[in-house]
């Protein structure tokens, strides 16, 4: 078996590759639908009717999909880089308890203030806390995987401990979760009906703001030189390791606004289960994604309707509702095999 | 009861090595596949496979030891799943080991939620005894500690002078090594890379697998979510600790099984209780940073770990 560059990589089959994986996973994870007794056919038309089904269905599929624009933007500009910040998750709830730190009363500002400030220090505690991990990679080639995997774990018991401890709500009926967002602070919603709110529009306009980064500014240009070849780049001039830190700041910021959007937008307070893996599951959208900044917005509404679709699913017939996660890390290892055969051929002799 | 007096006693001990054994069985996994050169950050989703298939295997009327083996047998085939892609078609070991985490853990779950749809509490079956070592287990504190163990503790100490022997006196562990630091030497040789590589990933994860297993069908009775905890990438930790040596392996192991078992008890001590739980419980992952930070400048790293080899191919 050999595997050989393609000499041009067509944009159709770039385009079709991601498409190509989502089909690839959908007839895996049918032999999971097939196994649990259920009709697959049926079963994936339950999961889009209830993804897409009704106005309800599809304001809450967006809803759903705005954490996952923001992990899967943090995660795209990181993977550009080959930095590998896997620590979404942890940076997300960062992000949400600066948003609960500084919105539950601490300081007062007219709405129009209130939350540009939270978005604010939102993204900066979520983009801070890389700096440990970023620097061990930099200076001391820690590899920051691990490092950033450790710290979702640190970052999360910290949050259990502040929303059960000193941060705990007195009027939560003894529920672990943290006071209110005060009314200056909640993000507010764009419809009157269902729960979608405002961070829709400043995760829509991440996405365009990181997409115009990387296009067309000296630091997306970098960002790209150094992922494909930091070498390279450090013989082209570029501070690699200065690059390296600000991609990860870049990163860990557009996670932290995913749990500011989540506190200050959906829930109105902390708790513990403001995401279920919002962090891990933003990888997959990147992938999906091939790293394209505007691609994570079809991405992550896709992924969001796998999930809400399968709740879904789930409840019409008896399939568990993990076939969702399930179909998320498939999908991530068919993006892998799919982009690359987009970029070589494997020739059998 | 002070602090100190925690370290003398003979429970602090057999918990240390209770700990510690699922941790063996990851670590050396992990460093069996990077020693050939491919970090496998599937590690968590497939000790979480491992779990839920040997306790699965117990649970459905199987035999412990042959649920030891299966458990061994489905982290073989998930390393596999991983070798072909990282080693065969030399796609990015970092979001393949993400993707084989993400796949296996949810599959482990799906399945176990597929076969026991409606089961509230965890089912229990009945785990490893422990078994007392004639005479061995008399001797004073060490006695109970080392030797009055279930039988997976003691395979999981074993594997640590026999994966050394393998690594250091075998010429198939010398391919292995080579297979991380010089892959155009081994193929001078006339050895396969691939199938080195593919070979060690697969005896890693089997290794990964049972150190999972460990945990469901020694160490508790039953399986739940969220069981695994991070021990997995506690284990890739302790290989950057290790140096890439199964016997500091074992050492980083203890050191950490140690402090784990240490902050369950200074927990119930007077005056540590002011100090909230969710701080000790960082305590193993903090930990393992710091470790990484201290072994990070002299850590020398296997040379081809994460580079791709394909024949024929200058590189």
């Amino acid at each position: 078996m050999q595997i050989e560059p393609r000499a041009n990589v067509s944009i159709l089959r770039a385009g079709l590759a991601p498409i190509a994986a989502i089909f690839a996973a959908l007839v895996l994870c049918s032999v999971l639908i097939a196994w649990a007794g259920a009709p697959v056919i049926e079963s994936y038309f339950l999961l889009f009717k209830g993804a897409l089904g009704s106005r309800f269905a599809i304001t809450e599929t967006i809803t759903r999909s705005i954490p996952l624009m923001f992990t899967g933007l943090a995660a795209a500009i990181a993977f550009r880089a080959k930095f590998y910040n896997i620590g979404a998750e942890g940076q997300l709830y960062c992000g949400a308890l600066a948003a609960t730190y500084f919105g539950t009363g601490l300081i007062v500002l007219p709405t129009l203030l209130m939350i540009p400030f939270l978005i604010t220090v939102g993204a900066l505690a979520g983009g801070l806390i890389l700096i440990v991990p970023v620097l061990l990679k930099t200076y001391m080639k820690v590899d920051e995987v691990v490092t950033t995997l450790l710290l979702n774990f640190v970052i999360l018991l910290m949050v259990s401990y502040l929303i059960e401890g000193p941060w705990k709500d007195p009027m939560a009926m003894g529920w672990p979760q943290a006071a209110s967002i005060i009314d200056e602070g909640v993000l507010p919603l764009l419809m009157s009906k269902g729960r979608l709110h405002f961070g829709l529009i400043v995760a829509l306009v991440a996405a365009v703001s990181v997409w115009v980064l990387m296009k067309f500014t000296v630091w997306g240009y970098e960002i790209k030189a150094v992922g494909h070849n930091a070498t390279a780049a450090e013989f082209a001039g570029i501070n690699v390791n200065k690059t390296v830190i600000r991609t990860a700041m870049i990163s860990g910021g557009l996670a932290g606004l995913a749990g500011v959007s989540e506190v200050a937008g959906l829930k109105g307070y902390l708790t513990l289960d403001i995401s279920p893996g919002f962090g891990y599951t933003g990888i997959a959208v990147a992938m999906l994604a091939q790293l394209h900044p505007l691609a994570v917005i079809p991405a992550s509404l896709f992924l969001s309707a796998v999930y809400v679709g399968a709740d879904a699913m789930s409840r019409a017939v008896a399939i568990p509702t993990y076939i969702a996660d399930v179909l998320v890390g498939v999908s991530v290892l068919c993006v892998l095999v799919s982009v690359m055969l987009t970029r070589y051929r494997i020739r059998w002799r | 009861m002070d602090l100190l007096e925690i370290i003398l006693t003979t429970g602090f001990w057999a918990a240390t090595i209770r700990i510690v054994s699922p941790l063996i069985f990851a670590t050396l996994g992990e460093l069996i596949c990077e020693r050939a050169g491919v970090l496998n950050l599937g590690i968590e989703g497939i000790m979480t496979m491992g779990a839920m298939a040997g306790w699965m295997w117990v649970y459905q009327g199987g035999d412990l030891w042959t649920g030891v083996l299966f458990a061994a047998l489905v982290g073989g085939t998930f390393g596999l799943l991983h070798s072909i892609f990282t080693v065969y078609l030399g796609l990015s070991q970092h979001v393949t080991g993400i993707g084989v985490t993400m796949f296996a853990s949810s599959l482990s779950y799906f399945i176990y939620r597929m076969l026991l749809p409606d089961a509230t509490t965890p089912p229990k079956i009945i785990p490893f005894k422990t078994y007392a070592i004639p005479g061995l287990s008399d001797l004073p504190i060490i006695g109970e500690a080392l030797f009055t163990q279930t039988p997976l503790t003691y395979l999981a100490l074993l594997c640590v002078p026999v994966v050394w022997y393998m690594m250091y006196r075998t010429p198939v562990g010398l391919a292995v090594r080579m297979a991380g630091e010089n892959p155009v030497a081994v193929e001078a040789q006339g050895i396969d890379v691939l199938a080195i590589r593919t070979g060690a990933v697969v005896v890693g994860s089997a290794l990964m697998a049972v150190g999972g297993a460990f945990i469901t069908m020694s160490a508790f009775d039953a399986f739940f979510f969220g069981m695994i905890n991070g021990r997995g990438w506690i284990a890739v930790a302790l290989v950057v600790f290790a140096s890439w040596r199964p016997g500091k392996a074992l050492l980083g192991a203890i050191l950490f099984a140690g402090l784990e078992a240490f902050q369950v008890r200074a927990q119930q001590v007077a005056g540590a209780s002011i100090i909230p739980y969710q701080f000790y419980l960082m305590l193993p992952y903090i930990l393992s940073i710091v470790a990484m930070i201290i072994m990070a400048r002299r850590a020398r790293y296997p040379k081809a770990l994460l580079v791709p080899y394909r024949r024929g191919e200058r590189v």
